[in-house]
């Protein structure tokens, strides 16, 4: 593999005294979905807001295309090609469909690539045309989600960052913008750091995956073998597996630990 | 004083009022901040224009555009200066803050204007115009002319340009418009500039119907009366907010006596405040899971 697209190395990320943030390291190749697994409060939204730089990082280092990103401010960032979509979709309830996607490509000055983009969103969300002239505050969760990711795509990202797209959706919603999040990785080549709960989603998606727990990264492996893994099959998909002589393993510890 | 006199000085009065309460709900839409030195901005701004009208000569549309000019490039390197750096502090902090700036506003504009009433001249003073059978005094058409040309253009600012919908979406989520590559400080800082700015032509218009001096910014209390009264945080109601408390403070004088003019702004805030703790025109946030 080559140079990797962005690459994270060692980062200590605090809230106040507190230390969310152990020294991570991941990388994201140019074209691939990379997936972070993790429970309620692992850190994963801090990963994602160290990376767009909403939050500075204590120590470590972030590089995005070669260069230094970390510590600046997140507005930077995003013009550098890193589209965040973020935990809660955060869609402008007040402004129209239309005006939120336009805003996604604030940054552009290329016309006729801002109207391509525009039905490209539009193809993959039918529905966001439908609705193009209405505010998103009247958007179902699910809708929002949609437009959240349609206005990332609007800045021609080179990489987008998802944090939990699945959160609070029915499962054929949540299985509908995960098959659109990899046709958008396929057709339109962005790459995507995915940070999920939902681990069967989020590997299935996947090819290369992070599992965090506290702060730490405790393993990580192609998103194939992860799901195979029997720690990730019984502490993220509910699996439980029998032992080969058939005992149950009672209390089970996490091999990692 | 006669109906449509009470009527066209209050809603003269009341516009007064409006632009300065739209600073406020700019500057707080837009940054979560309340600016309370907004209506010693519209003395300096009446200042400057007297300094270059009456000083230097200079024509009254020339000393408008000045004064605007110069406010809201003070408007733009207050933000940067003072309040950028205290971003992230207890919103306390800023109140205070801007509160001294105002003691300080009007301490600078002694020194350098002195405590004595000035004026200057207009195209509009002393003049009468007479609409069948009032007469109504034409600064106070200028006013509300003023008043309408001025929320024309910021609606149209606000609705239709890139950089106005971006300021929408500033004051309406911050952090995803940082994320969308909106450079949100320079607009925090043009967000005060244009409030400045606003400022500064609420001073020019009243300085023919007003004295200027360094005390005239107090009105600034009874503005942020009606932004409360409006909703603070919806721009029509600041105007609304003005509007009523211009027109209410004028019936009140005539009908109850001068004491009751002076309180009126606070009567009617306290008043909307019980009944509609939103104020008028409160723009409901709805959030979905
Ligand atoms: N604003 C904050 N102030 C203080 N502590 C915070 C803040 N945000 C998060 N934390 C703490 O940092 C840790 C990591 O939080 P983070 O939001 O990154 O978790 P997460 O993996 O995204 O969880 P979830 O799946 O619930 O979204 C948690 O222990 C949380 O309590
Ligand atoms: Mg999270």
């Amino acid at each position: 593999m080559g140079e990797p697209l962005l690459s994270v190395r060692n980062i200590e990320t605090y809230y106040g005294p507190v230390m969310a943030i152990r020294g991570v390291s991941l990388d994201v190749h140019p074209g691939s979905i990379v997936t972070i697994l993790g429970g309620n409060g692992a850190g994963k939204t801090t990963i994602l807001k160290t990376i767009s730089g909403a939050i500075d990082p204590q120590k470590g280092s972030v590089r995005f295309l070669g260069r230094e990103i970390s510590r600046r401010d997140p507005d930077w960032v995003a013009r550098q090609g890193i589209a965040h979509v973020p935990e809660g979709r955060e869609v402008f309830p007040f402004l129209t469909v239309r005006e939120n996607l336009a805003l996604g490509a604030y940054c552009r000055r290329d016309r006729t690539g801002i109207r391509h983009d525009l039905e490209l969103v539009y193809e993959y969300f039918p529905m966001l045309r439908e609705r193009a002239d209405q505010q998103a505050a009247y958007l179902s969760g699910g809708q929002q989600q949609m437009l959240a990711i349609g206005r990332a795509l609007m800045a021609r990202p080179q990489l987008m960052l998802l944090d939990e797209p699945s959160l609070g959706l029915a499962p054929r919603l949540v299985r509908e913008i995960f098959a659109i999040i990899v046709r958008l990785n396929r057709e339109q080549g962005v790459s995507m750091l995915l940070v999920e709960q939902n681990a069967r989603m989020g590997l299935q998606a996947g090819q290369y995956g992070y599992v965090l727990e506290v702060g730490r990264i405790v393993m990580e492996d192609t998103c194939e073998r992860l799901l195979q893994s029997e720690d990730v099959r019984e502490f993220y998909l509910g699996i439980k597996d029998r032992g080969i002589r058939g005992q149950r393993r009672w209390k089970r510890r996490k091999t990692w630990r | 004083m006669d109906l449509s006199q009470l009527l066209f000085t209050g809603v003269a009065q009341g516009c007064i009022y409006g632009l300065i309460a739209l600073g406020f709900v700019l500057i707080y839409k837009a940054t979560e901040m309340v600016n309370f030195a907004q209506g010693d901005l519209m003395m300096i701004g009446a200042f400057v224009a007297f300094t270059l009208i009456a000083g230097l000569g200079l024509p009254y549309w020339l000393g408008l555009l000045g004064a605007v000019l110069v406010l809201a490039a003070a408007g733009y390197l207050l933000d940067v200066v003072l309040l950028r750096p205290l971003s992230g502090q207890p919103a306390f902090a800023v109140v205070i803050l801007t509160i001294s700036l105002g003691f300080v506003l009007r301490a600078v504009a002694g020194v350098v204007w002195g405590h004595n009433p000035v004026s200057f001249a207009t195209p509009f003073s002393g003049k009468l115009l007479t609409v069948g059978p009032a007469m109504i005094a034409q600064e106070n058409v200028a006013i509300i002319f003023g008043t309408l040309l001025l929320c024309g253009l910021l609606y149209l600012f606000f609705r239709h340009t890139r950089v106005g919908v971006a300021m929408q979406a500033v004051a309406q989520n911050q952090l995803a418009a940082y994320y969308m590559g909106i450079p949100v400080k320079r607009l925090s800082s043009t967000i005060w500039a244009i409030s400045a700015a606003v400022a500064a032509v609420a001073g020019v218009l009243m300085a023919p119907v007003a004295l200027i001096e360094p005390q005239m910014g107090f009105l600034g209390i009874k503005a942020f009366a009606a932004a409360v009264i409006g909703g603070f945080g919806s721009l029509p109601g600041a105007l609304l907010g003005g509007l009523i408390v211009g027109l209410g403070e004028q019936f009140a004088g005539a009908w109850l006596g001068q004491g009751f003019k002076e309180a009126t702004a606070y009567l009617l805030m306290l008043t909307v405040l019980v009944m509609r703790p939103g104020g008028l025109l409160a723009q409901v946030r709805r959030k979905k899971v």
